[in-house]
């Protein structure tokens, strides 16, 4: 309980600012601090939470690109890579302590145009991750219903839509008491993991699990390594939103990197138990185009009760995750308006839920759309690449905040060791991953950047000029050097 | 710190507000949605198809046949996921085309951003607007 009351806080506090806002000048009512309750487990809980529904779906999309063995060498991969990500993330957020997370960090680092994509690449990211649940929702509750004997009983299509539209409704009310059902039901996924993986009995090989016969070796060459690396990213896509708590953690230097990397670690380990289990019991083929593939396992394993518990683990984890998402979307999307970055029709509060109610509103026929018409590896990419690009812009950025404000010259509350050493990492292992999107999805690709372009276009010859220059900068810093 | 006075922006209308959402909505449907709908994005993959498929003319051996059909496939039901493969074969050209595209977006980017981001600074730090 005391886990998520500071992100409801955080979130109201965003919303004050937000009504402020609407009635110029605002900067003068957003110096509103924040309670500093949060310790490195909180830390750990809201990484993890956001991001364990990539285990029950989604990763397996790997094993198609690329075989079972590079799935496993992507899962790993991708984790040096957000390591990097985490490590960064650490330093900028507990110094830019602002509301707004990414997106506030490039206002100050960066600029408005920036600032403007990273706040694209948050709603498109969450968005179609959003989607990508909801199809996992409705595929799920189709397979149950064909396991209890009701074949073409029900229409998937419509669980989808109901995901997406009673959980922006309950946003639309106010998400108090359904983040605090979210951490619940976040370890109740993580517990249907560890169980699974016990009931396998991972200590005799061959008896359920069977990896000698089912591994099925590297289909297509080294090559599926590096195209593999396309989904291991949805592994641990997310993380980074460990950070977003900065200003409510009692020590940042601490708890922040402390709570980001036990995360990471948590994570690692549940993303090769996940591949462990379902490489040992499913087909490399089966495996690769699966939407629910722990669910599948359970199933595998022939006993009803698990196979009812991961229906209920992957259930919560794809509900939990889209809750979630249509919170954060919501709020960068309200920032954005609140900025005049988008129209601040969208910075509008509502009377009595505190909610930012339009921004919810706004985004539910884009899911519903994609939900019942788009495949899932496509909505699984798509947020991909938003988070692709947004930790491409993360490497360059710490360069920037490194020049502009060197170690000293303002208080960090933390400062990771090595530099530059993981933001060029990080850049080397995004380069490779925009190579494994090409791989198979190149189309896709090159749609996202039309897009990114398209808006940016837009933003530089209309839109920027609704927004006030002097309110981007909020933070009790010096000059930058070089301005 | 004498300079121009606070860049002070235009009031939007409500209609242009509209407009600037629905554009945004257009703009998601033309670039993510259209590509999708008419099969041009994603699934860069070839299937091969096998007469009368057996579980052995489909390369599975006894143990995944056994997980297939504990899955509630036949051969003819899996054939399908089975002879589904990725085609990774590409050109150069295109390669660097896209790259040329993620890089120039980047670079575009700073550059326009670094140009608001002086008159951000000079505004917030000497009251004035270089813009």
């Amino acid at each position: 309980m005391t886990t998520v009351q500071p992100i409801a806080e955080r979130a109201s506090v965003q919303l004050a600012a937000g009504a402020e806002a609407a009635a110029p000048p605002p900067s003068a009512g957003r110096k509103v601090a924040l309670l500093r309750v949060l310790g490195p487990g909180h830390v750990w809980a809201l990484g993890v939470g956001i991001v364990l529904v990539g285990e029950f779906m989604g990763w397996n999309f790997a094993v198609g690109k690329g075989g079972a063995v590079a799935a496993l060498a992507a899962c790993w991969l991708a984790g040096i890579l957000y390591t990097c990500v985490a490590m960064i993330d650490s330093e900028i957020t507990s110094t830019v302590a602002a509301a707004g997370g990414q997106y506030a960090q490039a206002k100050h680092i960066i600029g408005p145009l920036a600032a403007f994509n990273v706040g694209l690449y948050l709603v498109m990211a969450y968005t179609m991750l959003e989607v990508s649940n909801a199809i996992v929702a409705g595929d799920l509750i189709e397979a149950f219903a064909q396991s209890l004997g009701l074949e073409g009983a029900i229409d998937k299509r419509a669980f989808m839509v109901l995901t997406v539209v009673a959980l922006a409704f309950l946003n639309y009310r106010g998400v108090l008491a359904t983040l605090t059902l979210n951490l619940v039901i976040t370890a109740a996924a993580f517990a249907a993991i560890v169980v699974l993986f016990v009931a396998t009995q991972p200590w005799a090989p061959g008896t359920v699990l069977k990896h000698e016969a089912l591994l099925g070796g590297l289909p297509y060459g080294a090559l599926g390594i590096l195209a593999a690396m396309h989904f291991g990213l949805w592994f641990y896509l997310g993380i980074e939103g460990t950070t977003q708590a900065a200003e409510e953690v009692r020590s940042p230097a601490r708890a922040l990197p402390l709570g980001t990397m036990t995360g990471m670690m948590t994570l690692l380990i549940a993303a090769t138990l996940t591949w462990y289990v379902c490489s040992g019991l499913m087909p490399w083929e089966y495996l690769g185009q699966a939407v629910t593939p722990l669910y599948d396992a359970a199933r595998l394993t022939g006993s009803r009760w698990l196979e009812l518990f991961l229906f209920l683990g992957t259930l919560f984890a794809t509900v939990a995750s889209a809750n979630g998402c249509i919170n954060d979307a919501s709020r960068a999307w309200f920032a954005m308006g609140r900025d005049r970055y988008m129209p601040v029709w969208f910075g509008a509060v509502h009377p009595t839920y505190r909610t930012p109610y339009r921004a919810v509103v706004f985004f539910v026929p884009i899911a519903i759309l994609f939900a019942v018409s788009t495949p899932l590896d496509q909505t699984i990419t798509f947020s991909i690449l938003s988070g692709l690009l947004g930790y491409t812009l993360m490497a360059l950025s710490i360069v920037l905040f490194r020049r502009k404000w060197p170690l000293g010259s303002i208080q960090r509350g933390y400062v990771h060791p090595l530099h530059p050493l993981p933001a060029a990492l990080l850049l080397v292992l995004c380069v490779v991953t925009y190579l494994a999107v090409f791989l198979g999805y190149g189309t896709q690709l090159l749609a996202m950047m039309a897009f990114y372009i398209a808006a940016s276009a837009w933003f530089v010859l209309h839109r920027y000029k609704y927004v006030r220059r002097g309110e981007q900068f909020t933070m009790p810093w010096p000059k930058p050097r070089g301005y | 710190m004498a300079g121009r006075p606070p860049y002070e922006p235009p009031i939007q209308s409500v209609l242009g507000q509209i407009v600037d959402a629905v554009l945004m909505l257009v703009l998601v449907f033309i670039t993510l949605y259209l590509p999708l709908l008419f099969k041009l994005a994603g699934g860069g993959t070839s299937t091969t198809e096998l007469p009368n498929p057996t579980w052995d003319s489909l390369g599975q051996n006894a143990t995944m046949a056994g997980q297939w059909e504990k899955l509630g496939f036949t051969p003819e039901k899996a054939a399908g996921i089975i002879g589904t493969r990725f085609d990774y074969s590409f050109n150069w050209g295109l390669v660097a085309l896209t790259a040329a595209i993620i890089v120039g977006y980047f670079i575009v980017m700073f550059r326009y951003s670094d140009r608001q981001y002086r008159e951000v600074i000079a505004e917030h730090f000497d009251g004035s607007s270089k813009g």
